[in-house]
């Protein structure tokens, strides 16, 4: 008896053990490639542009020798293999290389913006979640299999169209609304805690909708699935059947659509920076993407690409935390 | 039979398609936005020549007017039109979304099929790409190849086009891997069906569908991109003038002149919903994304008047459960529909009943009536539901949630799915003892690993703590027994228990249940579609026939005396070890009725060699002889034909023969229902 | 119709630090015009085996040879292996007619040219060979029942000519009412064609029905190979013994088999994991004559046993009955012929 049970527990245990280290250096080795191509692309950007980018960015009327001179302190002079060598080099130690337009080390420019973005940013997804999970799950709970159906149908349509409305007409309409008409609400810059409000709900309101129209459609299959009546089977109140068996299961599935809310946020935060005239990366790369300030849009390019990264690892590891069985591990 | 007249359909393949499509728009939400995306492609066509000269007037009395009769949107800096404006900008802004999408689609259809056509090497490696790619949302992306396509129009296009690529490739090869996976692939291989062919004959056709959907949606999605890469100045450039650009040069004049901002936004947000919508309301209607409704169920009134409810009079301590006329309705598009109809039985302590019958004989649906876990839009009638003495039909499932949940277990079909993938499995048989035995943690833990070990799972503690994934099949059914073992079980209800084991798992189950019976006195009701397996685990047999109990039999009479012909037939069916290979299997004709479309008379009869006319017209009533055997059969005791009434057909006959024949065949295991041939 | 003979092959799935051999150097032969049964419990590498008769997987070692000559040179053409698969809702395109399934696979030239008249025609004649009307090859295989889509994948098998056709659990996914019309049309194909075929199944009683001879599979491998009534009769292997005493039987109830403690442990065991096959004889963990019930029999721990025995059985102690716990060796001459099915 104890050969039989012994060779394959042992097994499995060693197979789980095997399984977390080779999840976690699978997906670093994963992020260190993904930053990789990151980075290639933020280099090779700049050279993939028809035409010299820094006559470009000086305009047709600038001297040759300025642009000469200005070509040569941007090292483009140099073989391509040795600038991206010099690029790489220069971007693990930190240095971005200097903004046109700002004359200041881009990290510096970078630095000082990003803290007003990522506030942005969190704050909306905080409060994206607040409101998206109650809702998704209480309307799992009420439209389950094809119940209330008027409930459904209007909760499925505003969310549709709340999802649908990007977040910059949003914020438009947001600003028209509470900023013009009733004058509640400060419209742009970045004052006060009134100051969120109007951006922070133009960005949330958005990915809320998505997020609890899914985790409703979800909270309706998990409620179907075969174990929620092995649950009812065993006679649980209601609330152990849906917060204990059924949330983790719809939950998991929307993790991976809240991460890629979250990254679109983070972009987001670009079209609603300008619409409320927010001092952050997403106003500053509009900027120097006009005025042709390349060493910054690329700085910031990679901020931006990281933060995705992260989140995007942030998503798997959860993903493999909460659901012990998820192909996430497996994959790998 | 219908079958024979296949003109409709030879018409159009797959006749949902292009049902789909415009069926549609008989929806209310449909129509709408089939409606609003109608109004807004004719606005694209239309609006320019009609007023782009007088979109473009430049007025220099009206500036920055607000809205009038004159000027529903007022006038811009140069005294323009806006509301014009908007109009004309709508070709500009639609057209160039739909390009921006149509390079998304060709890019993304190239990236996404790849697999299929090109090495395993080279589709790894796009795959690598898209995957990198696709973590990037849209709006980066779009910023990232504006800077290298250069700020304007053409830039524009071919940087929300690449940008939306990635995820359209991605959708693809996700359909494309799905439809690749399936048989039907497989055997086109094997018939040496070149790449390229497979691409066009088997994969396309298969995922056409759902990429048409997503790239309406996709459009919308572009629309709105193309507006924010105007509004940002990185878009249209110069005079000609879209909808985002409107918007932008609008936002700075807010406070002065809101209409200017408001009128292009209402129109970018109206048009991006026509495409969402449309989109939507199609992917709905061909079954794309999951709503939670089951498709044919109508929508069904709960148990409405409390059925006819009688206190116990004759509570025997014997019987554990007794049923009387138990009836499933469902209320369907056609009228009510009844899936159980009038079945009655009685279990004793300890003793072991089979209920067989084919699939969709209503078998499951009985049991489930009986347990109080049927949907609640199912209304369930008895005359008598009573579980170790208490009347189940009075009263709320709350009331009974104690009783039931200790004593009454269950036991599903698939133990892949029956246990929660999120909980440990040593946790969810402890949940019954917290809940309804009144245990603290410890305890409820202790008892589970206990119950664990009764059924003899190996290394019991350590395996409490495991996720249902880490069980193979057969060990999760004994834990799943093992958890109906949690209380004081007096009944189990296994409900297919085996049927998605292999034979060696299946018996060490069924043993399992066999030996838990004999040892506590527990009674069992077995449902199989299988009567070799009911046959070797119970005391007493009931076959169900469309929604009925036809014969109530000993299980060791099983084989040599059933009277009713469908009985004798299901035996037969079935080969065992001693069947004769010499001889052609016995097969019934026929299937089994819809239950909505129930013949008038005996349910069995069309399929059955002894039905005579009596059979046809009137039900025959399910009666208890003597040695309290039922039947319910007008020709119980005719003697089988020539001992054929149940010999293959089309198989027997030579192939000389197979013209007419071949049609009685087909018209023997025709679906009930031939749902695609109505026009 | 030609034999199908697989030399020594393996089929192994992933990479190699990750992956498992599902198919352990295998020996079968299919002989021309007779039907060969390959069962054993899932994860045993019988659909494996199928799918690489079929040309869908590579082989890792050894060949698969069709009447002598190795069948991965045969490229382009005809297959001349053809297969069924299990579920007829996935196996069918439902996009395309099920003529036109039967007709994709007929081969594009054939001596004397194939004209498109003649295509319909064979495909009319297929029909009518599986016992469907000729009349229905324009609709499409949502207006079928299972059954009838069984068959079409059988007409559509037939329409390559092949000279094998491999039949993978092609009645599992039926009810039990059609499984018999499928099974009837399998040995009517046999007979009347002379059709070879590998038919694989769980289920003993339909593949005693259909096979001259049976294979019996066990984790990558055939522990036992013979003619249909001499296995089922008088199976060597312990495997073989364990799952016919699984076919269930209403004639025998559980009661009556035999409940010794120990043996019934072995009946109990855990199905051994494809990734780590145990060492030696791969069924010693769960085996009623192995090591875990006779004391001394450590060999099979750690010998694989080789196949030069009756019925090829892989086993060190081939016919040996399910016996008590006894000094090892004493029942093992008296039993060896003479232990006949009840």
């Amino acid at each position: 008896m104890t050969t039989l049970s012994q060779a394959p527990s042992r097994t499995l245990t060693r197979l789980t053990g095997n399984t977390w280290i080779r999840f976690a250096a699978r997906r670093a080795g994963r992020l260190v490639l993904s930053l990789w191509a990151l980075v290639t692309a933020a280099f090779l950007m700049i050279h993939l542009i028809p035409g010299d980018p820094v006559r470009a960015a000086l305009g047709p009327t600038a001297a040759a020798s300025l642009v000469a001179a200005r070509r040569a302190d941007l090292g483009l002079d140099d073989p391509l293999p040795v600038q991206y060598v010099h690029y790489l080099r220069d971007v693990l130690s930190g240095d971005l290389g200097t903004s046109m337009t700002f004359n200041l080390p881009t990290s510096q420019v970078i630095g000082d913006r990003l803290p007003a973005t990522l506030q942005l940013a969190l704050t909306a997804f905080a409060v994206a979640v607040v409101i998206a999970v109650p809702t998704g799950v209480l309307m799992g709970v009420l439209t389950r299999g094809g119940r209330a159906r008027r409930i459904e149908l209007g909760f499925t349509g505003t969310s549709v169209a709340l999802g649908t409305i990007p977040d910059f007409l949003l914020g438009v309409l947001l600003v028209y609304v509470f900023g013009v008409s009733l004058g509640w609400l400060p419209v742009a810059g970045h004052t006060g805690p009134a100051s969120y409000v109007l951006p922070v709900l133009s960005l949330a309101i958005g990915p809320a909708a998505v997020l609890a129209r899914l985790l409703r459609v979800q909270m309706v299959t998990v409620i179907e699935a075969d174990y929620m009546r092995t649950a009812r089977a065993k006679r649980l109140p209601a609330a152990v059947l849906y917060l204990r068996h059924a949330l983790p299961n719809a939950l998991t599935a929307t993790i991976t659509v809240g991460g890629l809310l979250l990254s679109a946020m983070i972009a987001g935060t670009v079209l609603v920076e300008n619409v409320f005239a927010w001092q952050g990366l997403g106003d500053t790369i509009v900027h120097s993407i006009l005025a042709k300030d390349y060493p910054l849009v690329q700085g910031i390019v990679l901020v931006y690409g990281v933060g995705v990264l992260l989140v995007n690892v942030m998503v798997d590891v959860a993903v493999a935390l909460l659901d012990p069985h998820s192909t996430t591990i497996r994959e790998y | 039979m219908a079958m024979n007249t296949p003109a409709p359909a030879r018409t159009r393949p797959a006749p949902r398609r292009g049902g789909g499509w415009l069926a549609v728009l008989r929806t209310p939400v449909g129509a709408a936005a089939g409606l609003l995306l109608g109004a807004v492609l004719v606005l694209a066509v239309i609006a320019p020549p009609l007023w782009h000269d007088q979109a473009a007037t430049i007025n220099t009395g009206d500036l920055l007017k607000g809205a009038s009769s004159a000027h529903w949107a007022g006038t811009d800096n140069l005294g323009r039109d806006l509301f014009l404006r908007v109009l004309v900008a709508t070709r500009l802004s639609v057209g160039l979304a739909l390009l921006a999408m149509l390079v998304a689609v060709v890019a993304g259809l190239l990236l996404g099929t790849a697999a299929v056509v090109v090495g395993r090497r080279a589709a790894r490696l796009i795959a690598a790409v898209v995957d990198i790619a696709v973590a990037f949302p849209g709006l980066l992306l779009a910023l990232f190849f504006a800077v290298i396509f250069g700020v304007g129009t053409t830039g524009a296009v071919l940087a929300i086009g690449c940008a939306t690529a990635p995820g359209f490739a991605r959708l693809t090869q996700t359909l494309v891997a799905g439809v690749v996976a399936r048989d039907y692939v497989a055997a086109a291989r094997i018939a040496g069906v070149g790449r390229i062919r497979l691409l066009t004959r088997h994969v396309l056709p298969n995922i056409a569908e759902p990429l048409v959907v997503n790239a309406t949606i996709g459009a919308g999605s572009a629309l709105l991109s193309f507006a924010a890469l105007s509004f940002l100045g990185l878009g249209v450039q110069g005079a000609s003038y879209d909808w985002g650009r409107l918007l932008g040069e609008g936002l700075d004049g807010i406070y002065v002149h809101p209409a200017a901002a408001l009128a292009p936004g209402v129109a970018v947000i109206v048009a991006g919903l026509a495409f969402n919508l449309f989109g939507e309301a199609v992917a709905k209607r061909i079954g794309l994304t999951g709503t939670g409704q089951p498709p044919s169920r109508g929508r069904a009134a709960r148990p409405g008047a409390a059925p006819t409810a009688r206190t116990s009079a004759e509570a025997s301590t014997d019987v554990v459960l007794d049923v009387r006329d138990l009836t499933v309705t469902v209320t369907g598009p056609d009228g009510p529909v009844r899936p159980v109809r009038g079945v009655g039985f009685r279990l004793l302590r300890g003793e072991a009943v089979g209920i067989v019958g084919e699939s969709g004989s209503g078998k499951s649906m009985t049991v489930l009536a009986v347990a109080g876990l049927l949907d609640e839009r199912l209304q369930v009638d008895a005359d008598r539901l009573t579980f170790l003495g208490t009347d189940l039909l009075s009263g709320s499932p709350r009331d009974h949630a104690r009783l039931l949940g200790s004593s009454f277990a269950m036991v599903f079909q698939d133990p892949m799915t029956s246990f929660n993938p999120a909980l440990r499995v040593g946790s969810q048989l402890a949940e019954v003892s917290r809940r309804h035995g009144g245990l603290n943690r410890r305890d409820a833990a202790a008892r589970a690993v206990d119950r664990l070990r009764a059924v003899r799972i190996p290394a019991a503690e350590r395996r409490a703590y495991q996720y249902p994934h880490e069980f193979s099949g057969g060990m999760r059914q004994r834990a799943m027994i093992g958890m109906g073992m949690m209380g004081s079980p007096a009944l189990i209800v296994a409900d297919e228990p085996t049927t998605a084991l292999d034979v060696t798992v299946q018996r060490q189950v069924l043993r399992l249940i066999d030996s838990v019976r004999r040892s506590a006195a527990v009674a069992t009701l077995l449902i199989s579609h299988d009567v070799t397996v009911v046959g070797q685990v119970c005391d007493r047999v009931l076959v169900m026939y469309a929604g009925r109990i036809v014969e109530e039999l000993p299980a060791s009479e099983l084989a040599t005396k059933a009277r009713h012909p469908y009985t004798r037939a299901l035996v037969a069916a079935v080969p065992d070890m001693r069947s004769d290979p010499h001889r052609p299997l016995p097969v019934i004709p026929g299937r089994l009725p819809d239950p909505s479309e129930l013949p008038v008379g005996c349910a069995f009869a069309p399929r059955c060699s002894l039905a005579d006319d009596r059979c046809h017209r009137h039900e025959p009533p399910l009666e208890t002889d003597a040695d309290g055997r039922r039947v319910a059969c007008w020709q119980a005791d005719a003697e089988p034909r020539r001992g054929s009434d149940f010999d293959s057909r089309a198989d027997v006959t030579p192939p000389s023969a197979h013209k007419t024949d071949a049609r009685t065949h087909s018209a023997a295991d025709a679906p009930a229902a031939p749902t695609g041939e109505r026009p | 119709m030609t034999e199908l003979r697989f030399e020594d092959v393996t089929v192994r799935y992933g990479n190699r630090r990750s992956g498992f051999t599902a198919v352990d150097g295998v020996h079968l032969t299919v002989p021309a015009g007779e039907i060969v049964g390959l069962v054993g419990e899932s994860g045993s590498g019988k659909s494996t085996l199928a799918r690489a008769a079929v040309g869908l997987l590579p082989l890792h070692g050894g060949r698969i040879l069709l009447g002598g000559k190795p069948l991965r040179q045969r490229t382009g053409g005809t297959r001349p292996v053809q297969m069924v698969f299990q579920d007829p809702y996935a196996s069918l395109d439902p996009r395309m007619t099920i003529g036109a399934s039967v007709a994709e696979t007929m081969p594009r030239r054939r001596a004397g040219g194939t004209r498109r008249i003649d295509r319909r025609q064979e495909v009319s004649a297929l029909l009518e060979r599986v016992g469907l009307a000729p009349d229905r090859a324009a609709i499409y295989p949502a207006q079928l029942s299972g059954g009838q889509r069984q068959r079409v994948a059988i007409a559509r098998a037939l329409a390559a000519g092949p000279e094998v056709i491999v039949a993978d659990e092609i009645t599992s996914a039926l009810d039990v009412s059609v499984q018999g019309t499928v099974l009837n049309l399998v040995r009517d194909l046999q007979r009347d064609l002379g059709t070879s075929m590998l038919f694989i199944s769980h289920n003993l009683a339909a593949v005693r029905y259909v096979a001259s001879s049976i294979a019996v599979m066990y984790l990558g491998r055939i522990v036992e190979h013979g003619p249909t009534e001499q296995v089922l009769a008088d199976p060597q292997h312990p495997y073989t013994r364990d799952l016919l005493a699984a076919v269930p039987d209403a004639r025998h109830t559980l009661a009556d088999e035999e409940d010794e403690p120990t043996v019934r442990a072995a009946h109990d065991a855990e199905p051994a994991d494809p990734h780590h096959p145990p060492t030696g004889c791969r069924y010693h963990p769960r085996c009623p004559v192995g090591p875990l019930i006779l004391t001394g029999r450590d060999v099979c721990r750690t010998t694989d046993p080789g196949r030069q025995r009756p019925h090829h059985a892989a086993c060190h102690f081939p016919g040996e009955p399910v016996a008590l716990p006894t000094p090892a060796g004493a029942s093992l001459r008296t039993h060896e012929q003479g232990d006949t099915a009840p």
